[in-house]
């Protein structure tokens, strides 16, 4: 039997679609130097919420850990790139520096949080956002409750600072997205879709689920952390109730429950949608944030694989090569 | 003297944050879910309270009176269409569904009301300000005196429900084993029901004491949930009388906190949550889940 059957990556529809992936990618970079400064923005906005997605997905996607505390990271991202800057780090040293700092918060909280599991690793990690945000609030050189802005970027001319960041966030994205790819694609995806398909049946077929689920919760540390930190490059100013506040996992929640939980290319989907969405319905205030629930809980309950299934389960190929296809041989 | 005042207000405050806890605890013994909305259903209920009380001139005791079967109400219905759906869904969806629900039940109150700060302490009359004065430094609210009672009496009763009644003995062994209750003629969705509708009307009472002693507004909800979850688990998962001790931990380190700087008040309440997380009584936590206890 074994002759009849071979087992495939990828096949021409998913080389091309993958291609165009990048492409996209590609021409993306070039964007200050075409459109205005208010698009360069708006986009650098989009590529902030693309990477909380993407790492937001990551850890309740593939690693079962849904985290209402992600917000720890993000603003321990901001903060920290302040404090540096305060330093004296030049300041878009001082985000990527920041993101890697909040990679290691994630290494020094993970014995505590990881051993938490479902509803009660949701509640620990925003304990610890709390947490930190009071601490932050405590210290008067990191403005204290009233907030805090980013000096060293304002000596750059606007339309350059926006370029700079924007650049800057669409590298950390395209990284993160590789990351996630290479990880999905290479021996430990398989591992990885196993624990979010089943975690106990995964186990007692021999994966080490503790190890993976570290790395996912490092991985988003991290990519949260730059989310936070480049947040901050973009806007120049931030105040811990609203850096650490829990608007920032109802939004990631929103957008890969609505994009496709588990999935690669779903929550790009559900980023882009909830951009677009923000931009139109924002101006509503607290309505929009009603429509915003009610949409995750009808996505939860009725379409659990999100906007993304409607696409896969019709097309005939994958558009990227993170899944093995079994075709006839010859 | 100082310190002793710290302690004792910081156990009557922990008969609130027991009283707000049990609730949870409650509805993750039956049905291993935690619910994110369990803190901003208890600022629907004091807003439910705070209507009826400026409407009708009542005290908001009396207002109780109303408003605890129609959110024990609301908790069934609530379960009914939105939570039994999401329990078949898998162990996330309801952590996801449910803070959806906190999200909308957040913003629909901000939209009902206003963003303004309000408080039923002034309706409440002189059982919201009385105290007993033991010595010059050292008093007692009425208020306290009566949440602690009362906290203790529901964890009391629930137990006893828990332990001597038949709906009782259907929940414990839904809790064990959905599956296999079912099978000897437990009709485990209703028992879910219930224990959400009981849940649902303790949070309301947990909520109309906040706003007696305190203050509250639509987005109070979530510090709530945080305070009783510290609760839940200082004290213990799935332990009823646990979640009393826990809630009094969790008061006396807010107040202690707070004598030292009132900046350190919440502060103090989560390092401690953090030191039991990483001690290994904390490290118990998983085994206790896996015995399935719920009392």
């Amino acid at each position: 039997m074994s002759e009849q059957w071979t087992v495939k990556r990828s096949g021409r529809a998913t080389r091309i679609s993958s291609g165009v992936f990048v492409l996209i990618g590609i021409v993306l970079f070039t964007v200050p130097l075409g459109f205005r400064a208010d698009v360069v923005q708006q986009l650098t906005t989009l590529c902030t919420l693309l990477i909380m997605a993407v790492m937001w997905n990551v850890l309740a996607g593939y690693g079962g850990l849904v985290s209402v505390g992600q917000q720890a990271f993000i603003g321990f991202g901001a903060y920290a790139t302040v404090y540096l800057a305060q330093l004296g780090v030049p300041a878009y040293l001082a985000v990527v520096l920041a993101a890697l700092a909040s990679a290691v918060l994630a290494v020094a909280l993970a014995p505590l949080l990881l051993r938490l599991r479902g509803g009660q690793f949701a509640v620990g990690t925003w304990v610890v956002a709390e947490a930190l945000a009071l601490l932050v609030a405590l210290d008067h050189e990191l403005g204290g409750g009233t907030g805090v802005s980013l000096r060293g970027l304002n000596t750059i001319a606007p339309d350059w600072r926006r370029a700079y960041t924007y650049w800057l966030t669409l590298g950390f994205a395209v990284l993160l997205l590789v990351l996630v790819f290479l990880l999905l694609r290479r021996r430990s995806g398989a591992a990885i879709q196993a624990i979010r398909d089943d975690e106990e049946a995964a186990a007692s077929l021999g994966v080490r689920i503790m190890p993976l689920k570290f790395m996912l919760f490092v991985l988003a540390g991290f990519g949260c952390g730059a989310a936070g930190a480049l947040t901050l490059a973009n806007t120049l100013f931030i105040q811990p109730q609203s850096i650490f506040g829990v608007q920032w996992s109802a939004y990631m929640l929103f957008m890969v429950l609505v994009g496709g939980i588990g999935t690669y290319e779903g929550p790009i989907l559900g980023a882009i949608l909830f951009f677009l969405l923000q931009d139109w319905f924002a101006q509503y205030g607290a309505w929009y944030l009603i429509g915003l629930g009610a949409v995750a809980i009808a996505f939860a309950l009725f379409l659990p694989r999100g906007l993304w299934s409607l696409a896969d389960d019709r097309l005939p190929f994958r558009l990227l090569p993170v899944g093995y296809t079994l075709r006839p041989a010859g | 003297m100082n310190w002793v005042n710290a302690i004792v207000q910081g156990i009557l405050l922990g008969g609130l944050y027991a009283l707000f806890a049990c609730g949870l605890s409650l509805m993750f013994g039956v049905m291993r879910i935690i619910n994110l909305a369990h803190g901003d259903i208890a600022v629907l209920g004091a807003f439910l309270v705070w209507s009826l009380t400026t409407r009708f001139g009542m005290n908001p005791f009396w207002a109780l009176v109303p408003a605890l079967p129609v959110m024990l109400i609301l908790g069934y219905v609530l379960h009914r269409t939105v939570l039994a759906r999401s329990l078949r869904g898998g162990p996330l969806t309801p952590l996801l569904t449910t803070f959806g629900l906190a999200i909308v039940i957040q913003n629909a109150l901000l939209q009902a009301y206003n963003p303004d700060v309000r408080s039923l302490g002034g309706a409440a009359g002189g059982i919201a300000t009385g105290s007993w004065r033991i010595t010059d430094q050292l008093s007692l609210s009425y208020l306290g005196a009566l949440i602690l009672a009362t906290a203790v009496l529901v964890l009391g009763g629930l137990q006893l429900m828990l332990r001597r009644t038949a709906f009782g003995r259907e929940m414990r062994a839904t809790a064990q084993d959905a599956d296999t209750a079912t099978l000897v003629g437990v009709p485990a969705s209703s028992v879910y029901a219930r224990a959400t509708a009981i849940a649902v009307a303790t949070a309301t009472l947990a909520g109309v004491f906040l706003a007696v002693r305190s203050i509250f507004d639509a987005s109070s909800g979530p510090t709530q949930l945080i305070f009783a979850f510290e609760a839940v688990v200082i004290g213990g998962l799935g332990s009823l009388w646990g979640t009393l001790w826990g809630g009094m931990v969790l008061g006396v380190a807010q107040t202690i906190g707070a004598t030292i700087d009132p900046q350190y008040s919440i502060l103090a309440g989560h390092l401690v949550f953090l030191i039991v997380l990483a001690s290994p009584h904390g490290r118990s936590l998983l085994a206790l889940r896996r015995e399935g206890r719920t009392t």
